[in-house]
């Protein structure tokens, strides 16, 4: 086979260090003396950057360490003598404690002998208990109490200041040390004390932090690109390598040469200057180096740093195939675990399936169909694993040599498994598996009862889709994640997925007690929902609306439980033998996240069942609602006459109850509550005063206003409530912000056509007008000023939410039950003793609660 | 006048809920309940302030009865650190 050429390793265990002098000559295979790149005839000069033993970039030439080609050659390092050694600015923190801690004259740790012991067993006491987190600290917290030490334990010798000018000077007594000096020192520290500053003498000593041998990256990590003019534009890295080595040449000529100390130290901090920038190019002290077109050069550092560097954009941020992202939009015809996907679209994405003798005439006549007519294919793999594309000229050689052991990536299909995904991922649901349901146009369609678990809306909300590639991965989406399997949420165990908006006024309008039809028309609309058996339904001249909902329910399905509706007929929902004998389908028992019905409809039927039922009875809500008509006036929010001079009556009682208040308040006999100032008291009671006016209001348009549209939707609770509705008929009320009153704006006064020093209820935001009869002036400016604040204010809080969201998820990722029930984190330690502290699992739950009774009931 | 004498009294008040430290025989239990050390319990500081007049030191569990929502009462288990 084919594969057998590989050799695979797995990783056991890895190791950080720092490459010692030996061990960046032992792994380089060139050494680097010349800043040039390339000879007259183009081609790279031996011991140049660009030396052909480094790896090639260039087609045609061969590696002349591993004698590979261009794409196959993975690129070998070299390295270069420096003349002088040099500081690694990453080592910077490191060195200084190390000198600070360590003598001047013995290089022994200022610890005194017979204590070293004891530290050491105190860290591994510190690790064993609490991990190498803790000993670090520890370490840390013993370290800074050796900088004030002043005479070394060991030997004696007084020990001299050390302090550090950034980025790369270290001084001693304000006198300056050489790197040499700082090298030697570091030397002199014994592998037994290096273990309390917690290194392993094994893979770091920390004279290695002085660079004496600097490694050189391999040509490839650093490709040269070639412009069109034909001119080569190299990578920043060589730019920077070539500074260096050009002026470690010089430095080397200079020493030999015998020149003066001042000439050779200036080159020395240019060489330090030269190989600070080239790892870190942003460091604040130190000006950057520039390309000489004045942009800074991208070095070592920014290549991993931040957002776009190599970690987060090219680890963590990887790029997937087979996916697609288009805008969504609704479609209630389609089923819940079904996904429309454009033809466009499928026909870009590919399912690859193997030919075998039984199914190889029927992919032969995709690979015919080709590209360009729908159910077609774009590729074929050969079993060497070499793509081909189906083209018109391939086309004929193709399907010549096609035979079992071929792939054929075929069209995207009805039926195909898919993942459908939108950001924010915050749930489990926000990923689930879909039914491929190929449509025309160009957007992703979703059945709307399954926007809650996404939440997702149509105003301009695009999607994710993925494709899985492998059986595995499709069974795997399929079991897993299908949207029926995701039907209860573990947050609290009711039904994710109910009816909402039409569906709800629907199925409220249909089974409202004393709705009728015909029994043609019953039947008509069952079929148009999908239902096949209409023997459900009772074989009458005229069937109610409840015995239509009920052709959905099984046979056997018992339930109980209550509706919106406080009183009547209506509230007690009574569910025998699959017949809704009472009670209206409201949203408290349809509605996403709400009611038991939906919750035992699953426990009963299982996953399946409850999809299928649900996606009819949305369909059902809004065909009849199609039958049935709805619509809104403005004549809704009409009033009676009378109840318009109700209103007005208890807007002036209670205009008159504040102006008796802010009297009292003026003549200071207004009585403060305990613990508040009199000025808050009033501010209090007419608070309390105008909601109990506006409520009054709300109350007074609910008795009399005329059965509407409106009324449906808010009663059933598929939009709205009553209070908009009084808000738009009767008076909006008092506008708030940050729970008190409007007192902004002018000096002692709201707005200027008012008193100063006015309390009354108009000139402090409350608006006792309705939508209907229009506000004044003074009332809208009011409205405009709450309705800015609460929009500035949701602006600011959903990232800030978001936020502290996903801290929480990204802190709590790996907790989960162990077989003793506790929960523990990925180390072991115990977080909670019970799960939940009552061990319950609440996607087995009711609401999070187990119902005992049932539970008894089921058994006996 | 109550601040000069050392308060050695453990704290009560209705939030504060019961801390009790087990015996050698509860501490084997528990521990060999859950298959686990003491290092694998959340910590509670000797000095905690629920703890004072308790005879407490490293290695000590303490029971905490705590009255909880979804359970009624639940008992949370701390092995006693320095500090």
């Amino acid at each position: 086979m084919e594969e057998e050429k590989y050799v695979y390793k797995f990783i056991d265990s890895i190791k950080f260090g720092v490459l010692s002098p030996k061990l960046i000559k032992k792994m380089a295979s060139a050494k680097v003396v010349t800043p040039e790149l390339y000879d007259k005839e183009g081609y790279p000069v031996d011991g140049g950057l660009m030396d052909t033993r480094l790896g090639v970039i260039d087609p045609g030439l061969k590696c002349r360490t591993c004698g590979s080609k261009l794409k196959e050659c993975p690129g070998h390092f070299g390295y270069i003598e420096l003349a002088r050694p040099v500081i690694h600015v990453k080592f910077i923190p490191v060195i200084m404690t190390i000198l600070q801690s360590s003598c001047r004259d013995c290089g022994r740790i200022l610890i005194p002998k017979n204590k070293i012991e004891k530290y050491k067993q105190l860290f591994d006491q510190v690790e064993n208990e609490y991990g190498a987190s803790e000993r670090r600290k520890k370490i840390k917290e013993v370290i800074s109490g050796l900088k004030s030490v002043n005479k070394c334990p060991h030997c004696g010798a007084k020990q001299q200041k050390i302090t550090i000018e950034k980025p790369t000077t270290i001084l001693e007594n304000e006198k300056r040390l050489s790197p040499i000096e700082i090298r030697s020192r570091l030397e002199r520290v014994p592998d037994s004390d290096c273990e309390v500053f917690g290194l392993n003498t094994k893979v770091v000593r920390p004279e290695w932090m002085v660079l004496t041998v600097m490694p050189i990256p391999p040509v490839t990590t650093r490709p040269s690109i070639t412009l069109e003019s034909g001119e080569r534009s190299e990578d920043d890295l060589t730019h920077k390598l070539g500074d260096i080595v050009r002026i470690n040449q010089r430095l080397f000529e200079n020493i030999n040469a015998g020149a003066p100390e001042i000439i050779i130290e200036d080159l020395w901090d240019l060489l330090q200057y030269h190989i600070t920038t080239y790892i870190d190019n942003s460091i604040a002290q130190l000006p950057p180096a520039r390309h000489r077109s004045g942009q800074p050069l991208k070095t070592l550092t920014e290549r991993l740093k931040s957002k776009e560097g190599r970690i987060r954009h090219n680890l963590a941020g990887k790029r997937t195939n087979f996916s697609a992202r288009t805008v969504i939009s609704p479609d209630p015809m389609i089923k819940l675990n079904e996904v429309g996907v454009p033809k466009v679209i499928a026909m870009n994405l590919t399912v690859p399936e193997r030919i075998t003798s039984w199914n190889e005439k029927y992919l032969r006549a995709f690979v015919e169909r080709g590209p360009e007519n729908y159910p077609g294919a774009n590729y074929v793999v050969r079993p060497d694993g070499k793509r081909k594309k189906i083209t018109d000229e391939t086309k004929e050689q193709i399907l010549e040599e096609l035979q079992p052991g071929y792939i054929v990536e075929r069209h995207l299909m009805d039926g195909d498994i898919a993942v459908f995904n939108r950001q924010p991922s915050l749930h489990r649901m926000s990923m689930m598996c879909h039914r491929v349901k190929v449509l025309p146009d160009k957007t992703f369609r979703l059945n709307p009862a399954v926007c809650h678990p996404y939440n997702a809306d149509f105003d301009g909300d695009e999607m994710n889709l993925h494709i899985p590639q492998t059986e595995e991965a499709r069974a795997e989406a399929e079991i897993l994640m299908e949207v029926q399997t995701q039907l209860i949420s573990p947050r609290y165990g009711l039904s994710v997925i109910g009816c909402v908006q039409d569906a709800i006024s629907g199925n409220y309008l249909l089974t409202k007690e004393g709705t009728e039809m015909s029994y043609k028309e019953a039947v008509e609309l069952l079929v148009g929902v999908g239902v096949e058996d209409i023997s459900r339904l009772p074989k009458k001249e005229k069937v109610t609306g409840k015995e239509v909902f009920s052709a959905l329910l099984p046979k056997d399905f018992n339930f109980t439980g209550k509706s919106r509706e406080k009183s009547g007929p209506d509230a007690e929902v009574v569910i025998k033998n699959g017949k809704l004998k009472s009670g209206v389908m409201d949203k408290a028992n349809l509605g996403e996240g709400q009611g038991l019905m939906l919750r035992n409809l699953h426990k009963k039927y299982g996953p399946a069942e409850t999809i299928d039922i649900l996606g009819k009875m949305f369909r059902l809500g809004i065909k009849y609602l199609l039958k049935h008509g709805f619509t809104v006036a403005i004549s809704d929010t009409d009033l009676p006459p009378k109840a318009r001079e109700k209103i007005e009556e208890t807007m002036d009682a209670a205009y008159a109850e504040v102006n008796n208040l802010i009297l009292q308040f003026n003549q200071g006999r207004l009585e403060a509550f305990p613990g508040r100032s009199v000025q808050e008291t009033l501010e209090l009671k007419i608070l309390e005063v105008l909601n109990k006016a506006r409520n009054r209001a709300g109350e007074i348009v609910e008795e009399n206003a005329n059965w509407s549209h409106t009324i449906v939707m808010t009663r059933s609770g598929s939009r709205g409530n009553i209070i908009n509705l009084a808000q738009m008929a009767a008076c909006v009320g008092q506008q708030a912000m940050r729970g008190k009153r409007i007192e902004k704006g002018y000096f002692e006064r709201t707005l200027s056509c008012f008193e100063p020093r006015d309390l009354s209820a108009p000139s402090r935001g409350f608006i006792r007008n309705g939508f209907k009869d229009g506000l004044k002036p003074a009332e809208f400016f009011f409205m405009g000023m709450t309705g800015r604040d609460s929009l500035m204010d949701t602006a600011l809080r959903t990232p800030k939410s978001g936020y502290l969201y996903r801290r929480l998820a990204n802190a709590m990722q790996d907790l989960r039950v162990e077989y003793d029930y506790t929960v523990r984190d990925a180390r072991g330690q115990i977080v909670q003793f019970r799960y939940g502290e009552d061990g319950i699992d609440v996607s087995k739950s009711e609401n999070g609660r187990i119902n005992v009774r049932k539970v008894l009931e089921s058994i006996s | 006048m109550a601040a000069k004498k050392k308060n050695t009294e453990p704290i009560k008040h209705s939030l504060i809920p019961e801390h009790k430290k087990l015996s050698e025989k509860e501490k084997k239990e528990l521990l060999e309940k859950h298959g686990i050390s003491v290092y694998e319990l959340p910590n509670i500081l000797a000095s905690d302030p629920a703890l004072r007049g308790m005879d407490v030191k490293p290695g000590d569990i303490i029971r905490i009865k705590r009255k909880s929502p979804t359970a009624g009462v639940t008992y949370a288990y701390r092995g006693v650190v320095n500090g």
